[in-house]
């Protein structure tokens, strides 16, 4: 965490942001920005592309479903193709013209933005770079807002992230009465700001006494701290899933809901001599997942299934990159399990479960 | 980096019926365009994903050695979608090839070392390959001992049948050929499961001999212990995975077995690299 | 209803200590306010687990679905009817349940904490079928008008109709919440996941969504109850039920049919009888 200060310490600037001036600020931006935005829906709120005019609804908790369509939409074109054999590029893959120009995403809370980094790391290896998702990905610019009231579910704090957190965000706003005071992370961040027209220097003072407040409001943790020494086998092995697992119904909404799951089916939509290969949201929840073409399935019960997905979020990740549970503590899955399953229940016992020896 | 989503454009160049029941077909590839075959440059114990436009993709082992220049071959058994409608095509269509995926057999290591090849069924196609490497004059003489456990149903669903007849009457690598059963009387070769031939015909395990193992479950659970009683260890003992895989570039995540992904890390993994992954339904 | 909770405790300790169920389904404390945890006890020493109160709103028949042991389940009126369909389409025994039958007066909507829908119009709030009760039978609600909102939506244009829809299913997803939160969806495979051939599109195509819900609506017709489990589910907050309790309404008044009331009648459209309206087939 120090060292990501440091580094941007050379970046930072601080600016007043007057309400007054925010809507105008962000009309600014449409000419160089398509813009994305929490809106409301009836009893919620999602991410939305804003419409002109339309300014994000920063007067919210969090998203029903997490910001990751931003970079990651449930559905997008990878390819076209044409079946027609008098066409001379008959069954080749073509490339999809995409929107990839600047786009900035307005009130990201900070668990979600610290997830876009975790997913990166999935999108961007050193042997592969994801286009569709990278290409988006660096188009755009997260403009965080700093959260003052955290939910009763969050537990961010315990992920490694917080409610003012700065990983993965170009620019954090924190709520000062009549103003943001505005911190610009990282050059993107600085050159939004300009696009904006918000110069006015400000002053962060103000902001360690908010972040303190906020993380003393949050109650709710997950206990991690035991899970990098046991071994993948014991937990795997552990008497505790058939329990864990008796009510999910493997309806998808955790994985649906969730900043950090990125897991995507490829299919092929025909319309008559045409067609689309497209890639959409999938989960490990679905019996479907693992189903081999043999008919052969590794994941036919649903215990194992719900094993792999808290096996996958609470130890493989942890185990392979070694920065922490693939979690940040946002609250969704707790909140909208139909069932309720709590990933901070399964992660204590998983944390207290020690294997007989 | 390039779009590791994107095949490279082939035109099939001939289709073998590979059993007599015609579950199986090997479709040999060139590529349309010039240089992707350059690209493509693989090893053996590798796989691709073969891609058709309209139906999807399937991750099928490279058969072809990287040896054999000018185009690339794969065995397909008929099961699925993309497969059913793979069997119906013709000489001639177009359609495409993404990869090489995957790792492959760590045959750099395996230099100086004797190998034994036990295959089965139509996982037999990598271990094909491999041989195929083995046997080219430019590589043999850096390898020791070849031994080649190779097993199927019936004589008509062994594969290859004509180049195995070729190998056997070579004196650098020893062929040990079985099918489960047969009442053809002119089949000369051993009748019995891959597993018990193993235990007759595999050589002993010593610090230089190394097996590579690739086949249906069932044969894999029979033949371990047959090794494990021969000696080897479980470092010497090299397997090939598969999984449901879309991407085959490590990036869907659905093909993993704990913290490995089958088609990036693997699918080839010693049977040590093994007893520590959770196995999933067998 | 702290009266009913005592009461299942002692019934489900009293089974398990005499070997009469392995386990006991029933519900237990969630760990945010308005929500519980369908939970399946095996021992009597975790009886003390159990909860009852207004957020016992999931179908738990739904776990019963080809179980093979005894079991005990703790069971409202809409969910013993469900049993009673169960039973009747084979996916469990009558002898291997132990039915708490609880009388219930409502479950609470677990956005608005309000009295949830579906129960606002509910006139079998009594399990239809069951081996001891909690408490004393409710009265029935005899004056509502179950399909009011039905009735609202046919009355509009067609035009407006094909509004109504469109918004009604705007925001799904495709996680499929409502299908495994019912009961009644137990297909091996459901057909939206057949490959050979793909019926439905896996993407938020509007026109496979709307076909995903339309198809299983009637999949469920005269044999869903109402339990409201489906939009229970549904993390989008959907008004699943329209679909369904159009379907209900039309098998009511075309058969005269109530799904899950005996054991003795096969749902209407599982059998044939000579004079079957038929004007409704165009």
């Amino acid at each position: 965490m120090n060292e990501t200060l440091s580094i941007r310490a050379n970046i930072m600037k601080v600016i007043n942001i007057d309400k007054e001036k925010w809507a105008s600020g962000v009309e600014s931006l449409t000419s160089t920005y398509r813009l994305f935005g929490p809106v409301k829906e009836d009893d919620s709120h999602n991410f939305k592309e804003l419409k002109k005019g339309e300014l994000p609804d920063l007067a919210y908790g969090n998203s029903k479903l997490s910001p990751k369509s931003a970079v990651f939409p449930p559905s997008e074109a990878m390819f076209t193709y044409s079946l027609d054999e008098k066409n001379e590029n008959h069954h080749i893959l073509n490339d999809v013209k995409k929107d990839y120009s600047p786009r900035a995403v307005l009130g990201i809370r900070p668990c979600d933005a610290k997830a876009v980094s975790l997913v990166r790391m999935n999108f961007d290896t050193k042997e592969y770079r994801d286009p569709y998702w990278m290409d988006a990905f660096e188009a755009t610019t997260f403009v965080g807002l700093a959260c003052d009231n955290p939910c009763s579910t969050c537990f961010c704090t315990s992920t490694g992230c917080g409610p003012f957190s700065e990983e993965g965000l170009d620019v954090l706003l924190v709520e000062n009465g009549n103003a943001y005071i505005a911190k610009a992370l990282t050059a993107k961040g600085e050159k939004l700001m300009d696009a904006a027209g918000f110069k006015t220097a400000g002053d962060d003072s103000a902001i360690a006494a908010k972040k303190a407040a906020a993380e003393a409001k949050i109650t709710a943790s997950i206990e991690t701290d035991k899970l990098s020494e046991k071994v993948i086998m014991d937990l795997y092995d552990a008497p505790i899933w058939d329990d864990i697992s008796f009510s999910c119904i493997n309806c998808c909404t955790c994985t649906y809901a969730c900043p950090t799951c990125w897991c995507f089916d490829i299919q092929d939509e025909n319309k008559g001599l045409s067609g689309v290969r497209m890639r959409n949201w999938d989960s490990c929840m679905t019996p479907l997942f693992t189903m081999h073409g043999s008919g052969h399935n590794p994941r036919s019960q649903k215990k194992q299934r719900v094993r792999q997905r808290f096996m996958h979020k609470l130890k493989y990740f942890l185990d392979k990159y070694q920065k922490g549970i693939m979690c940040v503590g946002c609250g969704r899955c707790v909140q909208q399990c139909p069932v309720n399953i709590d990933i901070r229940t399964v992660s204590k016992k998983m944390n207290d479960y020690v294997a007989a020896s | 980096m390039e779009n590791p989503y994107k095949a490279y454009p082939v035109r099939i160049d001939s289709i073998d019926v590979a059993t007599q029941d015609k579950s199986l077909r090997t479709f040999k590839f060139v590529f349309l365009n010039e240089g992707d075959e350059e690209k493509f440059a693989y090893e053996s114990g590798q796989f691709a994903e073969l891609s058709i436009p309209g139906k999807g993709e399937i991750p099928i082992g490279i058969a072809s050695s990287p040896t054999e220049k000018g185009f690339v071959k794969f065995t397909v058994f008929r099961t699925g979608l993309v497969t059913n409608h793979l069997h119906n095509m013709k000489v001639g269509d177009i359609m495409g090839v993404r990869g090489p995926l995957g790792n492959s057999y760590p045959l750099k290591d395996l230099e100086g070392k004797n190998i034994v090849i036990i295959g089965a069924g139509f996982a037999f196609t990598t271990l094909r390959s491999t041989i195929v490497y083995l046997l080219d004059p430019k590589n043999r003489s850096r390898f020791g001992n070849i031994d080649v456990i190779y097993g199927a149903r019936n004589p008509g669903m062994i594969l290859y049948k004509d180049e195995l007849t070729v190998w056997e009457k070579r004196d650098d690598i020893n062929m040990h050929i079985t099918v489960d059963s047969t009442d053809d009387p002119s089949w000369t070769y051993h009748t019995g499961f891959v597993p018990t031939i193993t235990e007759t015909q595999a050589p002993k395990a010593d610090e230089n001999t190394y097996a590579i193992m690739c086949g249906p479950p069932m044969m894999l659970k029979f033949t371990k212990p047959v090794l494990d009683k021969l000696g080897y260890s479980h470092d010497k003992i090299i397997m090939s995975l598969e999984n449901r895989m879309k991407c085959g570039i490590g990036i869907c995540g659905r093909c993993n077995i704990g913290k490995e992904l089958i088609c990036k890390d693997g699918p080839v993994f010693t049977l040590e690299q093994l007893k520590h992954m959770p196995e999933e339904d067998t | 209803m702290d009266a009913y909770i005592t009461k299942i405790k002692e019934i489900s300790e009293r089974l398990l200590k005499d070997g009469t169920v392995e386990a006991v389904i029933g519900f237990r404390q969630g760990t945010v306010p308005t929500m519980s945890e369908p939970c399946m006890i095996k021992r009597s020493d975790d009886v003390k687990d159990l909860v009852w109160d207004s957020n016992c709103r999931i179908n738990l028949c739904n776990y019963l679905t080809n179980r093979k042991e005894k079991l005990a389940i703790v069971a409202k009126g809409c969910d013993s009817r469900n049993i009673v369909t169960h039973i009747i389409e084979n996916k469990i025994k009558r002898d291997q349940l132990f039915i708490i039958g609880v009388p219930c007066k409502g479950m609470n909507d677990k956005n608005t904490g309000e009295l949830q829908d579906n129960c606002g119009t509910c006139t079998h709030r009594n399990p239809v079928i069951y081996d001891e009760l909690v408490g004393d039978l409710v009265e029935e609600q005899t004056d509502v008008d179950k399909y009011a909102d039905v009735k609202k939506v046919e009355a509009l244009s067609s035009d407006e109709k094909w509004n109504f829809f469109n918004d009604l299913y705007s925001s799904c997803t495709r996680c499929h919440a409502c299908r495994n939160a019912c009961p009644l969806c137990y297909c091996p495979t459901c057909f939206v996941d057949e490959s050979k051939p793909q019926w439905v599109g896996k993407a938020d195509d509007a026109v496979d969504i709307r076909t995903y819900h339309f198809l299983r609506a009637y999949h469920c017709a005269g044999r869903c109850t109402d339990c409201g489990s489906c939009e229970a589910a549904c993390p989008q907050n959907i008004k699943v039920r329209q679909m369904t309790k159009k379907l209900e309404k039309d098998c009511s008044e075309l058969y005269g049919w109530e799904a899950g009331l005996t054991l003795d009648e096969r749902p209407p459209l599982d059998t044939f009888k000579v004079d079957d309206r038929e004007d409704f087939i165009k």
